[in-house]
């Protein structure tokens, strides 16, 4: 039966060649038989299966190259001497300051990048001004300058013989080749992730919901956190996970910044350059780990939480 | 006193929303403010809620001005088109919300809920998000929501506009009957004449932000004060005529309508008299515009008067509880609607000769723009 229809559409389509496509179609849209349909609609599918597998292998393939091979280089290479170096060489006063530094880096770029990039979100999708385009391309800027030119303008900015630099030294605060400054440049590289996520969810929840509240008698501040947040609470946790992943990763801009002094203005990943070049590579992969494995923390709370989503 | 709307003014850059808007509603009444999309309609409502400031003019409350007050002062029930429900809360939630800003007991709240769902009929959908029921049902919680703080009036945009048919029908019937249960002042807006006729007290015909016609469904049907009103409720014929020696012509014929026009009221448009009895200007000669409501004309196949005018049936079209019938008198067309009983009987075919005969009509002058009434409702589909 399979094997006799197919016949007859070889036939048909031997027939129609050079004949004009949309009469070809015609013709078989009027002749189409319910053997011929199930042989076509299989054949689409064994089609679309072997692409699958394609796709697949392309897939699992890069994944490895990528992903999988150059964690198990560093698994590898950390635990080469054995498990007692790993731990000492985690345990230095260096890598333990660094580790601190990046933490506290990145708990204040948070805070203060949630609440500025919730601001300019608001401001952005709910208000109407002149320049607003420019300022929206603006926010993209920290995205397209490289953090190490970002650096230098910080460095120009606030150095010791800087624009802001030259006051601030008056008054004895330190910026560059400290905290403040690491912290700035870490802002300023972080700065479009929450504005960025946040802006669309916004413009999609629109006005209606905070109108309603308004009527129900509830004050802006009362519709903020009871409506408007609650609402847009996913864009937000998107973008603070991608500026908490981001302010432990950075690099450039707070090398250029902070002057890497061990001790003092290191933050873990400036920690894994100099011991790399230092040559103590089981220094340089054990913390690698540590901060492999904190993004990897922080990927998965991320999924769990996209999981719950669907319940509310 | 309800709701005293003064003299409202609204512009946004050089388009006028609404133009010098003025009406009352009563204390326990429900009226409709109906015109088409883009009339303004939709501004007045929300100038009364607050959520637009109007350039000028005053708002009453139960009899307080509150054009200055906040939105969240004026203590108003409001329902939007859209339903608006906090999407991330359950019903329950949902119509706690404004007893909670407004810091009520926990135990009065908790009544509450219970009262509005039994009284919405959404018991055992307490726990329910928004998204988890039908449209009919989201715009009963929103309802349930809007009440929940007890408001003064009760303010409803386009209620059932995003609903289909069916559910419309009931919600619309329901929410009648449930006005007249609670008593509470409501203005609700439409552009759904059949839905302003069946459910509301009196109706507010608004047209370019400004405001044709105020009264009962009945009076604004029969006794429409302007062409705009006559043809945007009910469906309704235009025919050209002229005034010569006291007759009625159709224009470019020698077919009288009418003997003795100078009997007739004129209706002006806009603010002049137009019941009979109060004429304040007669008819003089010149063009004129004959509105005729299709159940108002009589079809004939034979002449029952001098005066039936002689006509072409061009097409039958059925419409399920009847047949709407298109007739051609030198070349303009007129509809009617006739009884479905009349049709099996093979009275009426297309391309019949037939008369029709005018129960009543009204009249209103030509100057003022029949062409572009004519077009504006052809484009708004309420007539072909």
């Amino acid at each position: 039966m399979n094997n006799n229809a197919d016949a007859v559409k070889l036939a048909r389509r031997e027939n129609h060649k050079g004949i004009n496509s949309s009469s070809f179609l015609f013709d078989q849209l009027l002749s189409v038989s319910f053997d011929q349909t199930f042989l076509s609609k299989r054949k689409v599918w064994r089609k679309s299966l072997v692409g699958k597998y394609l796709l697949m292998t392309a897939v699992i393939g890069w994944f490895l190259v990528l992903i999988v091979l150059p964690v198990y280089g560093i698994v590898k290479k950390a635990f080469q001497n054995g498990l007692t170096l790993f731990i000492t060489s985690l345990t230095t006063p260096a890598a333990i300051h660094s580790f601190v530094m990046t933490f506290w880096i990145t708990i204040a770029a948070v805070i203060i990048n949630t609440a500025f990039g919730i601001i300019l979100a608001v401001v952005l999708v709910k208000h109407k001004f002149r320049g607003k385009l420019l300022f929206e391309g603006l926010v993209d800027l920290p995205f397209a300058v490289s953090p190490v030119v970002a650096g230098f303008m910080f460095i120009i900015l606030f150095g010791p013989n800087g624009w802001l630099g030259s006051w601030f030294e008056a008054h004895h605060i330190k910026i560059v080749y400290a905290f403040p400054g690491m912290l700035i440049a870490t802002l300023f590289v972080t700065l479009p992730f929450v504005a960025r996520e946040v802006m669309p969810v916004l413009l999609e929840f629109g006005l209606e919901q905070e109108e309603a509240a308004y009527i129900l008698g509830a004050s802006k501040w009362q519709t903020f956190w009871k409506v408007t947040l609650p609402s847009i609470k996913w864009g937000l946790v998107y973008g603070i996970t991608l500026t908490i992943a981001r302010s432990i990763g950075e690099f450039g801009a707070v090398l250029v910044v902070s002057g890497s002094i061990i001790n003092k203005t290191q933050t873990a990943t400036l920690h894994i350059h100099q011991e790399f070049t230092d040559y103590n590579y089981a220094g340089a992969f054990s913390a690698a780990i540590i901060l492999a494995f904190a993004s990897f923390i922080i990927l998965t709370t991320m999924q769990c939480i996209y999981g719950r989503k669907g319940i509310h | 006193m309800g709701i005293v709307v003064q003299n409202l003014c609204k512009r946004f850059g050089a388009f006028v929303a609404v133009d010098n808007v003025s009406f009352e509603v009563q204390a326990g009444e429900l009226v409709a403010l109906l015109g088409p999309s883009g009339s303004g309609k939709s501004t007045i409502l929300r100038i009364i809620a607050g959520l637009e400031r109007p350039d000028s003019g005053e708002i009453y409350l139960t009899g307080k001005d509150v054009t200055s007050l906040s939105t969240q002062k004026r203590k108003i029930g409001f329902v939007f088109q859209h339903y608006a429900l906090f999407k991330h809360m359950t019903v329950e939630k949902n119509i706690a919300f404004g007893m909670e800003v407004q810091k009520h007991k926990k135990e009065y709240i908790k009544e509450k809920i219970e009262e509005l769902v039994n009284l919405v009929r959404l018991q055992g959908y307490e726990k329910h998000y928004p998204d988890q029921l039908s449209g009919g049902q989201r715009q009963r919680v929103a309802l349930a929501r809007a009440l929940a703080v007890e408001p003064k009036v009760l303010l409803l945009d386009e209620p059932f506009g995003a609903l289909d048919a069916k559910v419309r029908d009931n919600l619309a019937q329901w929410l009648q009957e449930f006005h007249k249960k609670l008593n509470i002042t409501s203005i609700f807006v439409t552009h759904d004449q059949n839905e302003a006729i069946k459910i509301s007290d009196r109706i507010v015909v608004i047209n370019r932000g400004r405001v044709e016609q105020v009264g009962a469904a009945k009076e604004v049907y029969e006794h429409p004060r302007s062409k705009f009103v006559a043809s945007f409720i009910g469906q309704v014929n235009l025919l050209d005529a002229v005034v010569k020696k006291n007759q009625i012509f159709i224009k470019d014929t020698d077919y009288i309508i009418d003997n003795n026009p100078l009997t007739l009221p004129l209706n002006k448009g806009g603010q002049g008299g137009c019941k009979k009895g109060e004429n304040n200007d007669l008819l003089n000669e010149g063009d004129v515009v004959l509105l005729i409501r299709p159940e108002n004309i009589e079809l004939n196949g034979e002449p029952k008067s001098q005066r039936d005018l002689p006509c072409l049936i061009t097409r039958i079209h059925y419409q399920g509880s009847h047949y709407k019938i298109d007739c051609a008198i030198n070349g303009m067309s007129v509809t009617v609607i006739e009884n479905k009983h009349n049709i099996p009987q093979g009275q009426w075919h297309e391309n019949q000769r037939v008369f029709l005969s005018f129960r009543s009509f009204r009249i209103f002058r030509a100057e003022e723009g029949h062409e572009r009434i004519h077009e504006k409702l052809k484009e708004l589909g309420y007539i072909e």
